[in-house]
C-alpha cells in the first residue's frame, strides 16, 4: 500500500517539476532565433495568408514556444541527433528570389528521352520568370507558388493545408509558422497527367535554413507522376525543413519519387503526409544517395477502403552522412494493403535509422501490411538502427515485419571470384543486385536507366563530385565497366 | 604437369583438416577423388580455388608450374581454374547474361584481350545452353535463384562451357541429380574433355564414374590421399563401402 502511495507522490512530485520546467523554459541559441525572427518579421512572413492561415501560424509558433525542438531524449529521435543540423551563422530565409537568370544557369538537368515540367524552388521560394508564379492548363491542371495559390484559389488551399499531418514535432511546427512558400499542384478528377511533373529543389547561398510547404492535391481517378529532387549546387551547409500533404481523392493514383543528393554538410528534414482516400494508389521511391543529414519521415493515412500503398526507399551512405527514414503506415479503414521495402548501404562511418511504423485501427478488417528493411554494413564503423513498431487492433490482419543487417555476403563474393570477377567488381555486382530491388520499379524507363546509372557512379565513389543536378550526372551512354547493357546483346 | 600438390597442409579456424597430401595431375586426364564424409575433399577444392579461411600452413600448389598459394580466387580463375560448386550460389538481382559476360570480360581483360563482342557472346550462350540442355532464357534470370537442384548443377557445367577451363574441379555435382540429370551434367562434361585439360571429380557414389570415366580413382581419408588406382578401385569401393580403409588406417 504505502509503495503504491509513495509512487503517486513520486509522480505527482515529476509532474510539478515537469510543469516548473516548462514554465522557465530555456530556449537554445537556435530555438530564440527562429522565435525572435517571427515576432520580427510576422507581418511580412503572413503576407499573402487568408485569415486561418494567419492563425496556424500563431498556433504552431505558440506550440512550439512549449516544446520547442526535440532533443535525443524524444523516442522518435533517439538515433538522430537533432542538435548538429543547425548551420553555423544561420539565416532564416523566407524572402522572395527575384528571377536573375534562367534555371539552366543555375543547374542543368538532362535525362535522356524524359520530358518533364520543370517547377523549381529556390532557396525555399518558387522560382520562375515573370508575375504570374501560377498557371492553370486547359485540363484545369494548377502549377505554380503556393503562397501565388493561398491567393489565388483560397478556398482549394484552405480545405487541404494543415489537415492532415498527424504528428507534431517542432520542426514541423516552425515550418508552419514560418513557411512562406512552396510548391502547389493540383489535378482535377478525370485527369491523367501525361509529363512527368520535377520538382527541383535547391540552396545556392550559404548557412541558410529555409522551411518550404508544398501541397500536393489529385481529385478523383486522376494520374500524376512527380519526381522531387533535391539537390545541392556547391558545398554550403544549410538546413532545409520541408512539409509535404498531399490528398488522393477516390481512385486516384500517385507515384512519387524523391532524389536526394545533397552535399556532407546539409540538412534535409522531410516530412510527407499523405491522405487517402478508397481505392487509391500510392508509390513512393525515396532514392537518398548524398546528405550530410536526411531525415524522411512518411506519414500514410489510409483514410478510404482498398487503398493501396508501396513506400520504398534505398539509401546510400558514406563518411559521416546520416540517414534517417520514419514511415507510418495508419490503417484506419478496412481491406488496404501497404508495402514498405526500405534498403540501404552504409560505409566508412556513416550511420542510418529505419522506423517502421503499422497502426492497425480496431476496425480496419482484412488489412495486409508488410515491412522489410534490409541493410549492408561495408565497414565496422558504420551502423544502422532499425526498429519495427507494430500497432495492431483489428484480428483479421496479415501482418509482417523483417529486418536484416549483414556484411557482404562472402560466400557470393567467393563465387563471383571464382569466376574470374576481381573482388572490386564482384563487390560492386553484389552491392548493386542488392539495390536493383528498388531501382526496377520505376516505371518511367528513361528514369530508371538514369538512377541505374546513378547508383552504379555512386557505388563506384563518383557521384559524390556531382556539382549539378544529380541526373546531370547520369550518363548512360558511357555504361559503367562492370555493367553489360542488355539492349546491346 | 598442369597441378602438382607437395605435402599440402590446410587449417580451418586453426583447425587442421588437409595433414599432408600429395596429388598430381596431368593435361588429358580425369581423377576421381572418393572417400567418406568429413575426410578433407570439399577443402582440398577450397584450397586449390584459394578462399578465405582455408590457411595453408605447409606445402605447396603448383599449378602450370607456378606456386599458387597466395594467389588470389580471380587470378586462378583466369589462369584456368574452375571450381564446379558442391552448392551453387544465388546471387538475386545478378542476372546470368551480365554473369557471364562480366566473367568472360574479366578473363579477356586478365589476358589483354579486347572483350567478347555481343555476336559472339550470344553464340556462345546459345551453344553452350544447348550442351547441358537448360531451355529457359537466361537473360532475364538470376544467377541460380529460383533454380531446382538439378538446374543449378546444370547451370554449373554451363558455366564451365563458356569458361573453358585448364583444370575443373566438380565438387559432389552428382549429388542431389535424378539420372537424367546426370545423364546430360555428364555428357557435357565429355564433350568438353581435350587433350588439353583436365578433370578433378569429387563424389562419393561410383554411379557418375559410369558416365564420367575416370582415368584415376583416389581414397582421401583424414586429410590425406590413402589409396590410388584406376578405376576399378571406385568399383571396389562401391562393393565393400570404406570401411576397410577405415579400419586399415585407424589400426
Amino acid at each position: 500500500m504505502s509503495g503504491l502511495k509513495n509512487s503517486l507522490k513520486h509522480n505527482l512530485v515529476k509532474e510539478n517539476v515537469a510543469m516548473e520546467k516548462e514554465e522557465k523554459r530555456i530556449y537554445s541559441p537556435s530555438e530564440e532565433k527562429f522565435i525572435r525572427h517571427f515576432s520580427d518579421n510576422f507581418d511580412e512572413i503572413s503576407r499573402h495568408d487568408f485569415p486561418e492561415a494567419k492563425q496556424m501560424r500563431q498556433q504552431a509558433m505558440e506550440t512550439f514556444r512549449q516544446s520547442g525542438f526535440p532533443d535525443k531524449t524524444f523516442e522518435r529521435w533517439r538515433n538522430t541527433d537533432p542538435k548538429g543540423i543547425f548551420p553555423k551563422n544561420m539565416e532564416i530565409f523566407d524572402g522572395e528570389v527575384p528571377y536573375e537568370k534562367k534555371l539552366s544557369e543555375i543547374f542543368v538537368c538532362e535525362v535522356h528521352d524524359f520530358e518533364s515540367r520543370i517547377i523549381s524552388v529556390l532557396n525555399g521560394s518558387y522560382y520562375q520568370a515573370g508575375e504570374e508564379k501560377i498557371t492553370i492548363d486547359k485540363n484545369g491542371v494548377i502549377v505554380g507558388s503556393l503562397a501565388k495559390a493561398m491567393q489565388k484559389y483560397p478556398q482549394l488551399v484552405k480545405k487541404h493545408l494543415g489537415r492532415i499531418m498527424p504528428q507534431q514535432d517542432g520542426f514541423k511546427n516552425i515550418n508552419t509558422a514560418l513557411a512562406v512558400d512552396g510548391v502547389f499542384i493540383y489535378v482535377p478528377d478525370n485527369i491523367k497527367v501525361e509529363n512527368t511533373f520535377q520538382i527541383i529543389n535547391i540552396l545556392n547561398k550559404p548557412n541558410l535554413a529555409v522551411n518550404i510547404r508544398n501541397l500536393v492535391i489529385l481529385g478523383k481517378n486522376s494520374h500524376l507522376q512527380l519526381l522531387h529532387c533535391d539537390d545541392s549546387v556547391n558545398r554550403h551547409g544549410g538546413l532545409i525543413n520541408k512539409v509535404n500533404e498531399v490528398f488522393l481523392d477516390e481512385n486516384a493514383e500517385l507515384e512519387l519519387y524523391k532524389l536526394q543528393n545533397l552535399n556532407d554538410k546539409t540538412t534535409l528534414l522531410n516530412q510527407t503526409a499523405i491522405d487517402q482516400s478508397a481505392n487509391s494508389r500510392l508509390k513512393i521511391n525515396a532514392f537518398s544517395l548524398n546528405g550530410g543529414m536526411i531525415r524522411n519521415e512518411i506519414f500514410d493515412l489510409m483514410n478510404g477502403e482498398n487503398a493501396w500503398s508501396d513506400i520504398h526507399g534505398l539509401y546510400l551512405m558514406d563518411q559521416k552522412q546520416h540517414i534517417d527514414n520514419q514511415v507510418n503506415v495508419f490503417h484506419n479503414k478496412p481491406r488496404c494493403t501497404s508495402n514498405q521495402l526500405f534498403k540501404g548501404i552504409l560505409d566508412n562511418e556513416a550511420s542510418g535509422v529505419f522506423n517502421g511504423y503499422i497502426y492497425v485501427k480496431r476496425y480496419a478488417q482484412q488489412t495486409n501490411a508488410f515491412q522489410k528493411n534490409s541493410n549492408i554494413l561495408l565497414t565496422k564503423t558504420a551502423r544502422i538502427d532499425t526498429m519495427p513498431h507494430l500497432e495492431i487492433y483489428a484480428d483479421d490482419v496479415q501482418c509482417s515485419h523483417g529486418a536484416s543487417v549483414g556484411q557482404l555476403d562472402e560466400e557470393a563474393m567467393f563465387y563471383l571470384m571464382q569466376r574470374g570477377i576481381p573482388f572490386t567488381d564482384a563487390r560492386m555486382l553484389i552491392m548493386y543486385a542488392f539495390t536493383d530491388v528498388i531501382i526496377k520499379e520505376i516505371s518511367i524507363e528513361p528514369l530508371r536507366i538514369s538512377i541505374e546509372d546513378m547508383v552504379k557512379r555512386r557505388l563506384r565513389g563518383d557521384l559524390s563530385i556531382c556539382d549539378r543536378c544529380v541526373l546531370h550526372c547520369s550518363h548512360p551512354d558511357q555504361p559503367v565497366i562492370f555493367d553489360i547493357d542488355m539492349n546491346k546483346i | 604437369m598442369l597441378l602438382n600438390i607437395k605435402n599440402l597442409h590446410v587449417s580451418i579456424d586453426g583447425k587442421e583438416i588437409i595433414k599432408g597430401l600429395n596429388f598430381s595431375v596431368n593435361e588429358g586426364e580425369v581423377h576421381a577423388i572418393m572417400g567418406p564424409n568429413g575426410t578433407g575433399k570439399s577443402t582440398l577444392a577450397a584450397a586449390i580455388t584459394g578462399r578465405e579461411g582455408y590457411e595453408i600452413t605447409q606445402g605447396e600448389i603448383i599449378y602450370k608450374d607456378q606456386v599458387i598459394n597466395n594467389w588470389s580466387p580471380d587470378k586462378r580463375a583466369n589462369e584456368g581454374v574452375f571450381l564446379s560448386f558442391q552448392y551453387p550460389i544465388e546471387i538475386p538481382g545478378v542476372s546470368m547474361t551480365n554473369f557471364m559476360r562480366t566473367a568472360i570480360n574479366a578473363k579477356r581483360e586478365y589476358l589483354g584481350k579486347t572483350p567478347i563482342s555481343a555476336k559472339e557472346f550470344l553464340k556462345k550462350m546459345e551453344a553452350n545452353k544447348k550442351l547441358v540442355q537448360i531451355q529457359s532464357k537466361l537473360t532475364n534470370r538470376s544467377v541460380n535463384e529460383g533454380f531446382s537442384g538439378g538446374e543449378k548443377k546444370k547451370n554449373e557445367i554451363f558455366q564451365m562451357a563458356m569458361l573453358e577451363p585448364k583444370l575443373a574441379i566438380l565438387d559432389e555435382t552428382d549429388s542431389g541429380l535424378d539420372i537424367d540429370a546426370l545423364r546430360i551434367v555428364a555428357n557435357g562434361v565429355n564433350q568438353l574433355k581435350s587433350e588439353e585439360n583436365a578433370f578433378v571429380v569429387i563424389t562419393h557414389y561410383q554411379r557418375l564414374l559410369d558416365y564420367i570415366v575416370p582415368d584415376f580413382v583416389h581414397v582421401m581419408y583424414d586429410g590425406r590421399i590413402v589409396k590410388s588406382g584406376g578405376k576399378k578401385l571406385a568399383l571396389e569401393l562401391e562393393e565393400k563401402g570404406y570401411e576397410w580403409i577405415k579400419e586399415q588406417f585407424e589400426a
